[in-house]
């Protein structure tokens, strides 16, 4: 079933011996110009640096969750949990600030710490009983999301002095341009995961994970460690995201960031990231939030188009892009 | 509607005298489990197992469970097949939710929505555009090798959109007789979507196992490279699969669809795709393919329609089912991890002078997991 893919892509195979893995990555950005261009052009109000803040505002708590299945997806995994594992952090927060008295300050440490330790705890059995990630994730999302229920099946609302103060600071910019503290949170995350993929041991064992596993083990590189240690990342950036959505959204509810896992794994798909692992750019990540958001964002300009058209949008690309992935190098799946 | 069990590509497991022989069943667990939460419930009420007749239907709890649960057993019915050739269908629920709100739109727009025509129009559009998206699905993976739940997570998270916009964003109600019996009506006694599930299941058992397309499945998902040098078409059968998997979707789709007289776009078929993954593990296919057991998958979904039973019975918020399920799919996934059992195995025998190779394969990772 091999022979009428590869024969057509014989020339192509040769270019992407050299463009294979930065191809997607030039796809998005020349996507992001013509959306941002034709949007401008579109709509009036759309052409300012302020519309591509608000992208970042609106998306934050996405872009952090979207770099932890980054994380995950370069080795080779999959995390279904961080939707829910988003929303429990929501309901944790808002239920130990709103409810208990808890501070804001312990509450934060506390959540983070539930997300990395729920994480590390899935990365365990992932690999100590050798279950596919798939599968232990989807406990982990049905967990997550039964938990939220079990705290409170309505939604708490925040009206903590020091959390509304949070939310309500906006980070100036000359021109008078702002940003959320979220926004800066998100990007300072972003550089640190730049950092360790690019310029860490560990970054690096986590490519080679993806690239092939066996081949990290005979190398003697620590597979178990470095497995465990991606989700408890994923983990903590979905504890981190669900802090900065409580933010945004200033209450805790388990039905929040329903469906954020695909947001996650599309970003990081249409940002270049090879769902097979081994191949892939946190920047472009970034890249492939900034895009989801900007449907989002071309579609309110528009008025006439209602939100689902954002799933068929985000579905569209992630169709072509999996098509350009299978085009342009990359390991082919068994069957 | 147990298909017969040997017949898989496998090894078969030795045969035992007794009560051993029983436990190794591959039936064995998933029936127990259905047993003990049936049992359960009986201690929580003591008329649950009463089934009794009003205007000629049967009525009960148990009955219950296998109306509600028809759909669930569709999809998971579908599920395993795919399941089989080593891939996943994670669109099915897109997939519920695209059929009845294609079915309900059609019939709702009709001029007379109660006469037969119409109503077997919105099924055949519906199934119709059922067997596309299996078609896709089935381009992806067979024909472009995209490992199977990217390629159906397109249409997992696009699918709902669509579904949206069938129905432009609104519950669509419907009031048709006809309709309504796919998924409410009775016929000789009994729910006909029970009989509908059944008939169906009895088809794929006796197409899969009274005939070698079964075992050409199991080919596939045990090894795709191998069963094509031996010349079986695995693109094919891919593509079969995954246009079986849908078409099944479709038909729980209308079932939920017409029990309830309304197409919910966004909340129809929400998360069945988790639940029939689940009831297909419980049921003993494992996810690496290759093998695998209709009669299994019937009674995972179930145990899965019982479970959630049990917790309205309970009184316990339904919402809390999730944690449930959640622990549900751990101790399965668990028990089939040969790494689990070779360290329970372990355990059980810490004097041993020699360990099993698989158990100290388990320590050796153990000391690498914490160093």
């Amino acid at each position: 079933m091999s022979t009428p893919l590869s024969s057509l892509t014989g020339p192509l195979q040769r270019f992407s011996v050299r463009h294979a893995t930065r191809l997607p990555l030039m796809v998005t950005a020349t996507l992001l110009i013509a959306m941002f261009s034709i949007g401008s052009l579109q709509y009036e109000g759309f052409f300012s640096a302020q519309v591509l803040l608000n992208v970042l505002i609106d998306n934050g708590f996405l872009l952090v969750v979207a770099i932890g299945m980054t994380f995950v997806i370069l080795t080779g995994g999959i995390d279904l949990s961080v939707g829910s594992m988003v929303a429990l952090s929501t309901m944790l927060t808002a239920w130990l600030v709103e409810q208990n008295g808890v501070p804001l300050a312990l509450a934060v440490p506390l959540v983070l710490l539930v997300g990395a330790g729920g994480g590390a705890l899935m990365g365990w059995v992932i690999h100590a009983f050798e279950i596919q990630p798939f599968i232990v994730t989807l406990a982990g999302m049905f967990l997550a999301r039964g938990l939220c229920y079990m705290i409170s099946t309505e939604s708490i609302s925040i009206t903590d002095p020091t959390t509304t103060t949070i939310a309500q600071t906006r980070v100036l910019l000359p021109g008078g341009l702002f940003v959320s503290p979220a926004v800066v949170i998100a990007l300072v995350v972003l550089a640190l995961a730049f950092g360790v993929l690019h310029h860490t041991r560990f970054g690096r064992t986590v490519y080679a994970l993806g690239g092939n596993e066996s081949s990290a083990r005979l190398m003697g590189l620590p597979v178990g460690r470095t497995k465990v240690a991606v989700y408890a990342v994923s983990g903590l950036c979905s504890a981190l995201g669900g802090l900065l959505l409580t933010f945004y959204m200033l209450s805790g509810y388990a039905l929040h960031a329903v469906g954020m896992e695909l947001d996650a794994i599309a970003a990081a798909v249409i940002g270049g990231t090879l769902l097979t692992g081994g191949s892939g750019f946190v920047l472009g990540t970034a890249l492939g939030v900034t895009v989801l958001g900007l449907i989002q964002t071309v579609i309110s300009f528009q008025g006439t188009l209602s939100s689902w058209w954002t799933r068929i949008v985000i579905g569209g690309l992630l169709f072509v892009f999996i098509l350009l992935q299978r085009l342009f190098g990359g390991p082919r799946a068994d069957h | 509607m147990t298909p017969p069990d040997d017949t898989g590509a496998g090894g078969r497991p030795a045969r035992m005298p007794g009560a051993r022989r029983l436990t190794e069943h591959r039936l064995f667990w998933p029936a127990a489990a259905l047993a003990t939460l049936l049992l359960g419930n009986v201690a929580l009420t003591h008329d649950f197992f009463a089934v009794r007749v009003q205007n000629g239907h049967l009525y009960g709890s148990l009955i219950d469970i296998l109306q509600f649960g028809a759909p669930l057993v569709l999809v998971s019915l579908g599920m395993t097949l795919v399941i089989a050739t080593r891939g996943i269908d994670l669109s099915v629920g897109s997939t519920v939710a695209i059929a009845g709100a294609l079915a309900c739109e059609h019939i709702a727009t009709a001029e007379d929505p109660g006469s037969l025509p119409t109503v077997l129009s919105a099924i055949a559009t519906a199934l119709g555009v059922a067997a596309a998206i299996g078609l896709l699905n089935g381009f992806l993976v067979a024909r472009l090798g995209v490992q199977p739940i990217v390629a159906t997570l397109v249409l997992m998270v696009a699918g709902r959109g669509v579904a949206q916009l069938i129905t432009d964003g609104q519950i669509i109600s419907v009031s048709s007789g006809a309709y309504k019996m796919i998924g409410g009506g009775y016929w000789l006694t009994l729910p006909f979507a029970v009989l509908l599930a059944g008939v169906l299941v009895a088809v794929t058992s006796l197409v899969t196992r009274r005939t070698a397309l079964g075992m050409l499945i199991e080919s596939v998902g045990g090894n795709p490279v191998a069963s094509r040098l031996v010349g079986i078409r695995a693109a094919g059968l891919l593509v079969m699969v995954y246009v079986v998997s849908s078409v099944c979707a479709a038909v729980a789709g209308l079932m939920i669809s017409s029990n309830v007289s309304s197409a919910d776009g966004n909340n129809a078929g929400l998360w069945i795709e988790l639940d029939a993954i689940l009831a297909v593990v419980i049921g003993g296919t494992a996810l690496t393919g290759g093998r695998f057991s209709l009669g299994g998958t019937v009674l995972g979904a179930l145990i899965i329609q019982t479970l959630s039973t049990t917790i309205y019975t309970l009184g316990v918020p339904p919402e809390t089912t999730l944690v449930f399920k959640a622990l549900v799919v751990i101790v399965v996934c668990l028990a089939q991890s040969p790494a689990f059992r070779a360290r329970l195995s372990h355990r059980r025998r810490p004097a041993g002078p020699d360990p099993a190779p698989a158990a100290g394969d388990a320590g050796a990772r153990r000391q690498e997991v914490h160093p």
